[in-house]
């Protein structure tokens, strides 16, 4: 890659840890540490170069929309003067980070409304899909869609949040066959066609999760937002093998026969998160193939991050926005175009290994899909771990049963009011109880989830919704079921304590600790992601 | 012998709601069966009969009576035997009515124990009960044309400061009598009592003090300042009389007002005496009993039991005293039986003076107390707050100047850092700092105290002679000397002081004797429990900085710059600069004027927009700068089924967002006019007065009074003295994140103090301004 963009991308690879192998570098929140793992038994996972965007994107979105695959007609035939079209898009939680402008949904939604515009179609709805995440900002709902959409269509109330604890702005479609209730966006429903926006960050999204999820509420997603499906969901990158995703499908397959029809455009992008240049471009590359200028930035970046304050450092990463380029665009029945689109993913993302490991590390960047301007509290580092870290596999977990897994990340006692307060709760009420998934669900999620401080805030102003800290919980249930012990190193050691797990100052500590459950001499593979990457363990 | 010759009398005595009266009493009612009693008590507010009920009968020392009785015939007894009557010495004619007089007519003996015992009592006041009282008895006596025999309690120490004998004479002819004239005194006393209450309210004492009060109150409200002030003028006319006390006995050679206006008492007695035949008796420090009415039984706080607590809690660490000096102690009972012995045996000719020390025959030694005192303590320690034992300090027995000097350096220094930290503004952790700073003032004030009273008695070193009380003994029989015990050569101080005075000094001052029990919870859990318990009605709570870490100030300045342009922000922000030494000067004076005249600034705010503005408001200021603690808080009482009340002086648009977590909200409301396109404008004036120190007091009675709860049941939230009159109005207050001036006064009080905290981890924003509007939506409201 330091050759330029002329030679293919190379894919992923493992490299196996030997006396001459450099430090690698690892995330630790908003700065970074440099681990030299033990030579003969430690392998790293490094992620594949990102692939090449394609020429021409609005081209591209224009063929897809004109040409979608499955069962679906061209978007034109899809359209007629007088029907009710609704565009469902993701929100702040995708791509991450954000990127730079234009984002893929501006481009996707202006070649959309360009297309109705030409139908003659003028009862348009924007509605950011966000289930039960926080409303999304002005400005933030400015970058997604781009000022010229976001002015024509929100001073008129056209462009808005989802609203799922709206009374009036909810419906129930049905129930599956496994009794799970299908709540839907009321406008959404009464729809002649829905339109879904994604980009598809990773193998979990998109699909039917797009709108069974996004455009849904408390009621539908307690069926599957729980430790159940969670434990059931190996691994939820996986749709083959995730019961979170059945579900989704079957709330699919409601929607669809409750006659809610849907046109669902997914895109996938590269994974250049750092950029070929730029203050982070070192990232992107592999440790040996530093330049001179590479290794001097890096460790300036470093000593600067060594003195500024956490608040400075967080605003200066948030400004950080990735260069990512658009790999593929497809469009039409929800299905069929999310075959296609997993497969761009993985081709992105796949990553071969042979065998799993007795010590998984991690090291954790500062930011997860509900920190975008924001803190990442101590319940998301252990749901960006645990959860997302953890499920980066196909196959089998790279960790092998009862084995270590050791997070690398500050793990501040920090909170922000605004987006997390029943975080804060959460970590004060049900965390100095009990730390278990199963009975955390039991005792506490329903006074949460139906409390109406948390849902007034949730609607009007800008917090996730009182049931979302324990979805954070529930995402790592798999890997606390599967996994003998965590070990954060470097970490707040009381808010890592509290999270249940073990505090260790050094890596080096914390092998050693690991040694008490895995016994000596163990195995040991370094997770290298983000740039993003998924491990094909066999 | 003794309950023989008192049998079928008639015995007054004054002062039996005291120590020693009731002490007397028991014995009375006890050894002498068929003796009857008339009290002579001040009728408080509940009359003379009831305060004998309650103040004398229900006390301890008539165990013994009500279990050999029983009660009812324990009531029975007391209600044929003793006579209450509404009387007070320091009044004319005893303040008694004529059935008043009429009784104390028909009595054959009066015991005459009423005093100001306190060391450090307002000159005038001792003066009126100690000096006139006896006076005014045997004046009274002589108008009833009756001579019972009177027994007058006197002390030791009228003997005066001095080395060597003090026999039991009349005090104007010991040698070391300064002659005074009495009534001179009586009058020099009232006279600068008169010019202190003159001086205390001069207009710039007034003002002082009032400056005071408000220094600890703050802008609490014009009635709780006008309470805190008066109260601050009486207690500097008090201190100052009690200066005058101090200083006219010192100059008399008395080691306090007590003693020189006994000794006075004494003279003025003999002389107003006429046909009553006079008896006194002098004790010396009475303590606790040694047998009667049961081992170890004490009435109140008394003289030497701070010092030895205060010793055995290491607080004081050095008091000045002589090794082989003697400190002259008694048994209350001893004392008891001097006096029914002196009243048994009648009147006789000339000075009737009996002595009831032990110095003299019997001395305990300064240094074999302090060693009898350190080693009971060390085996049996006080515990401190953590549960570990105090160990008690090795007394080195310096002089009484160097430990004042000592004391007075250190109270310098901390009235220093008192007044720097009172500065600063600083609350919640920072200000318990300041809290700790001013116990320990209070503790060294407390021990200055005991070095200036105590001190001289410590260092006395007369001998108090007891021939009279000696030969008085030897004249009773047996019986006597096994009911009326009063020989001080029986006393066994190794086996009195550890075994008798120390545990019952301990169980009085009710100090830890153990450590305390594991799982037991903390003082603040314990009042969290209770604050949260599901019988409370109410529970309000103040908004800045109890809730939220911001005020109307910054509320006005996010408003005020949300539409303003980048050029019009910078004029804003320096003109709200410029103003904030005078709004910080204004709110310091009176919170409601303030709110007034800074609310005026909303005038010309359009109606609609300052509404839609503060849901961005409440999300960008209110929730960014919440404490997570307190709304938990309110939460919780509201599951518990309290009612949740916000009564705070910030706008109603401001804290409408808050309103799913109260049950109601009580705020600042602005007047509305018209605009010339027929929109709705804010006016810039308040509807009504704001709901801020008194005014939310008040506002706080009226909400329990509509919804007919129980303010004694409710509990209250606030973070600023001001804030005080609405603390004081529930009977479950809370000081969150409290200045130094609501620090202290909760931790006095041992209110619940609470740090409620933002949300670690926010950036600081250095002006609290709105982040600009989106172009689009500017371009819309332009």
């Amino acid at each position: 890659m330091s050759n330029g963009r002329h030679l293919a991308p190379r894919p992923g690879f493992v490299l196996d840890v030997d006396k001459n192998s450099p430090p690698i570098v690892f995330h630790h929140g908003e700065g970074f540490r440099l681990e030299k793992l033990p030579a003969g038994r430690s392998r790293v996972i490094y992620p594949a170069e990102p692939l090449e965007g394609l020429p021409d994107p609005d081209g591209a979105i224009r063929h897809a929309l004109l040409n979608p695959i499955g069962d679906s007609d061209p978007l034109p035939a899809l359209l007629r003067p007088n029907m009710k079209l609704t565009i469902a898009f993701d929100d702040i939680s995708l791509p991450l980070p954000p990127m730079r402008r234009p984002d893929i949904r501006q481009r996707v939604i202006e070649a959309v409304l360009d297309i109705a515009a030409e139908a003659g179609v003028d009862d348009v709805h924007l509605i950011a899909a966000l289930a039960l995440h926080r409303r999304m900002t002005e400005d933030e709902l400015r970058h997604a869609v781009g000022d010229r959409v976001y002015d024509a269509f929100a001073p008129k109330g056209l462009l808005y949040n989802h609203d799922a604890e709206d009374p009036d702005g909810m419906v129930v479609l049905g129930e599956t066959p496994h009794g799970e209730a299908v709540q839907f966006n009321k406008r959404a429903a009464e729809s002649d066609l829905v339109i879904y926006v994604n980009i598809n960050l990773v193998a979990m999204d998109g699909g039917h999760k797009s709108t069974a999820t996004g455009l849904t509420g408390y009621t539908s997603l307690r069926h599957n937002h729980n430790v159940h499906t969670m434990l059931n969901s190996t691994s939820f990158m996986d749709r083959d093998n995730s019961a979170l995703h059945a579900s989704n499908w079957r709330m699919g397959k409601v929607l669809r026969d409750a006659g809610v029809k849907i046109f669902q455009i997914e895109t996938t992008i590269n994974n250049d998160t750092f950029g070929r240049e730029g203050p982070l471009s070192m990232l992107q590359k592999r440790e040996w193939e530093w330049s001179g200028r590479d290794r001097t930035s890096f460790l300036a970046m470093q000593q600067g991050l060594k003195v500024m304050p956490t608040n400075l450092k967080r605003k200066a990463f948030s400004t950080w926005l990735a260069p990512y380029e658009m790999t593929s665009v497809q469009a039409g029945e929800v299905e069929a175009v999310h075959e296609v689109t997993t497969a761009n993913v993985y081709r992105q993302h796949l990553v071969p290994v042979e065998g799993q490991t007795d010590i998984l590390t991690m090291g954790l960047p500062y930011i997860c899909p509900y920190n975008v301007n924001s803190i990442m509290n101590p319940i998301l580092v252990m749901c960006l771990g645990l959860g997302y870290f953890f499920n980066l596999y196909r196959g089998r977990p790279l960790v092998r049963e009862g084995g270590v897994v050791i997070i690398s990340h500050p793990t501040p006692w920090e909170f922000n009011p605004v987006h997390h307060p029943s975080y804060i709760d959460f970590f004060e009420e049900v965390l100095t109880d009990t730390t278990d998934p199963g009975e955390i669900e039991k005792k506490y999620e329903k006074r949460f989830a139906e409390d109406e401080w948390y849902i007034h805030l949730y609607r009007n102003s800008y917090a996730y919704h009182g049931v979302h800290p324990f979805y954070m919980w529930y995402w790592g249930a798999h890997a606390l079921s599967h996994v003998g012990r965590v070990i954060i190193v470097g970490g707040d050691t009381r808010a890592v304590r509290r999270l249940g797990f073990q505090p260790a100052s050094t890596l080096a500590d914390a092998l050693e600790m690991a040694g008490d459950v895995v016994g000596p001499q163990p195995t040991i593979t370094h997770l290298k992601n983000p740039p993003l990457l998924m491990a094909d363990v066999t | 012998m003794i309950a023989e010759s008192l049998a079928g009398r008639r015995i007054a005595i004054t002062g039996s709601t005291g120590f020693l009266g009731t002490a007397l009493v028991e014995r009375l009612l006890h050894s002498v069966p068929s003796c009857t009693l008339v009290l002579i008590v001040r009728p408080g507010r509940r009359g003379a009969q009831r305060r004998v009920d309650r103040d004398i009968l229900r006390n301890d020392a008539f165990d013994r009576l009500r279990t050999s009785l029983g009660d009812d015939a324990f009531e029975e007894m007391a209600a044929t035997r003793i006579t209450a009557i509404t009387g007070d010495v320091s009044e004319e004619g005893l303040g008694l009515d004529e059935d008043g007089r009429a009784v104390l007519a028909t009595c054959d003996i009066v015991i005459h124990s009423a005093a100001i015992v306190s060391f450090d009592s307002p000159l005038d006041q001792a003066v009126e009960v100690n000096l006139l009282g006896p006076v005014r008895i045997t004046e009274t006596l002589a108008e009833l044309e009756t001579t019972p025999h009177l027994v007058a309690v006197s002390t030791c120490y009228v003997a005066g400061s001095r080395r060597g004998a003090a026999p039991e004479e009349p005090v104007n002819e010991s040698p070391f009598f300064v002659d005074v004239n009495w009534r001179l005194e009586v009058e020099s006393a009232r006279r600068i009592r008169h010019e202190t209450e003159g001086t205390s309210r001069s207009p710039e004492s007034l003002a002082g003090f009032r400056k005071e009060a408000h220094d600890e109150l703050g802008a609490a409200g014009i009635p709780a300042l006008a309470a805190k002030t008066e109260q601050l003028r009486s207690r500097w006319v008090d201190d100052r009389m009690a200066g005058a006390g101090r200083s006219r006995a010192a100059s008399l050679g008395f080691p306090d007002a007590y003693a020189y206006t006994k000794a006075l008492g004494e003279m003025a007695l003999t002389e107003s005496a006429g046909d009553v035949p006079v008896s006194i008796v002098r004790p010396s420090i009475i303590e606790s009993a040694l047998a009667e009415p049961s081992p170890g039984w004490i009435r109140g706080f008394r003289m030497a039991e701070p010092v030895i607590i205060s010793y055995a809690r290491g607080l004081l660490k050095e008091f000045p005293g002589i090794p082989e000096g003697t400190i002259d102690v008694i048994p209350v009972d001893f004392v008891v039986a001097a006096i029914c012995a002196v009243a048994a045996r009648g009147p006789i000719e000339g000075a009737d003076i009996v002595q009831v020390a032990s110095g003299s025959v019997n001395p305990l030694h300064y240094g074999r107390l302090v060693d009898l005192v350190r080693a009971w303590f060390t085996d049996n320690p006080i515990y401190d707050e953590h549960g570990q034992p105090i160990s008690v300090p090795e007394w080195s027995f310096p002089g009484r100047g160097r430990v004042k000097r000592q004391l007075e350096r250190a109270g310098t220094t901390l009235d220093l850092s008192r007044k720097v930290l009172d500065k600063l503004p600083i609350r919640g952790r920072q200000a318990e700092i300041a809290v700790k700073l001013e116990e320990q003032r209070d503790l060294v004030e407390r021990a200055m105290g005991y070095v200036d009273l105590y001190g001289a008695y410590a260092e006395c070193e007369a001998v108090y002679l007891l021939d009279r009380l000696i030969a008085l003994w030897d004249t009773l029989d047996a019986g006597d000397h096994e009911t009326f015990c009063f020989d001080p050569r029986t006393m066994d101080w190794n086996h009195y002081v550890p075994e008798i005075h120390l545990p019952s000094v301990v169980k009085a001052g009710r100090v830890p004797m153990k450590p305390p029990v594991r799982g037991v919870q903390d003082r603040a859990t314990r009042l969290r429990n209770r604050v949260l318990s599901p019988e409370r009605h109410i529970a309000a709570f103040d908004l800045e900085n109890t809730l939220i870490a911001s005020n109307v100030v910054a509320s006005f300045a996010w408003l005020g710059s949300r539409h303003l342009s980048r050029g019009d922000r910078i004029r804003f922000v320096l003109k709200t600069l410029a103003e904030g030494p005078t709004l910080l000067a204004l709110d310091r004076r009176d919170r409601s004027d303030f709110l007034r005249f800074f609310y005026r600034r909303y005038e010309g705010a359009p109606k609609t927009r300052i509404s839609e503005d503060s849901a961005e408001h409440f999300s960008d200021l209110i929730l960014s700068r919440s404490f997570p603690a307190g709304i938990r808080r309110v939460r919780e009482h509201r599951a518990l089924g309290h009612r949740t009340v916000l009564i705070t002086g910030a706008l109603d648009f401001v804290v409408e967002p808050l309103r799913p977590l109260f049950d109601d909200i009580i705020s600042s409301e602005l007047g509305t006019s018209q605009l010339s396109d027929g929109t709705d404008a804010y006016d810039g004036r308040m509807k009504a007065a704001p709901p801020t120190g008194e005014a939310r007091y008040q506002a706080l009675v009226d909400y329990a009074d509509l919804h007919d709860l129980d303010l004694r049941e409710s509990v209250a939230y606030a973070d600023s003295a001001s804030d005080l009159p609405m603390l004081e109005a529930v009977g479950f207050p809370v000081a969150v994140n409290p200045e130094t001036r609501l620090a202290n006064i909760a931790k006095k009080r041992g209110w619940l103090v609470e740090d409620f905290a933002k949300s670690p981890g926010m950036s600081r924003r250095l002006l609290p301004l709105a982040p600009p509007v989106s172009t689009a939506a500017a371009r819309r409201s332009a």
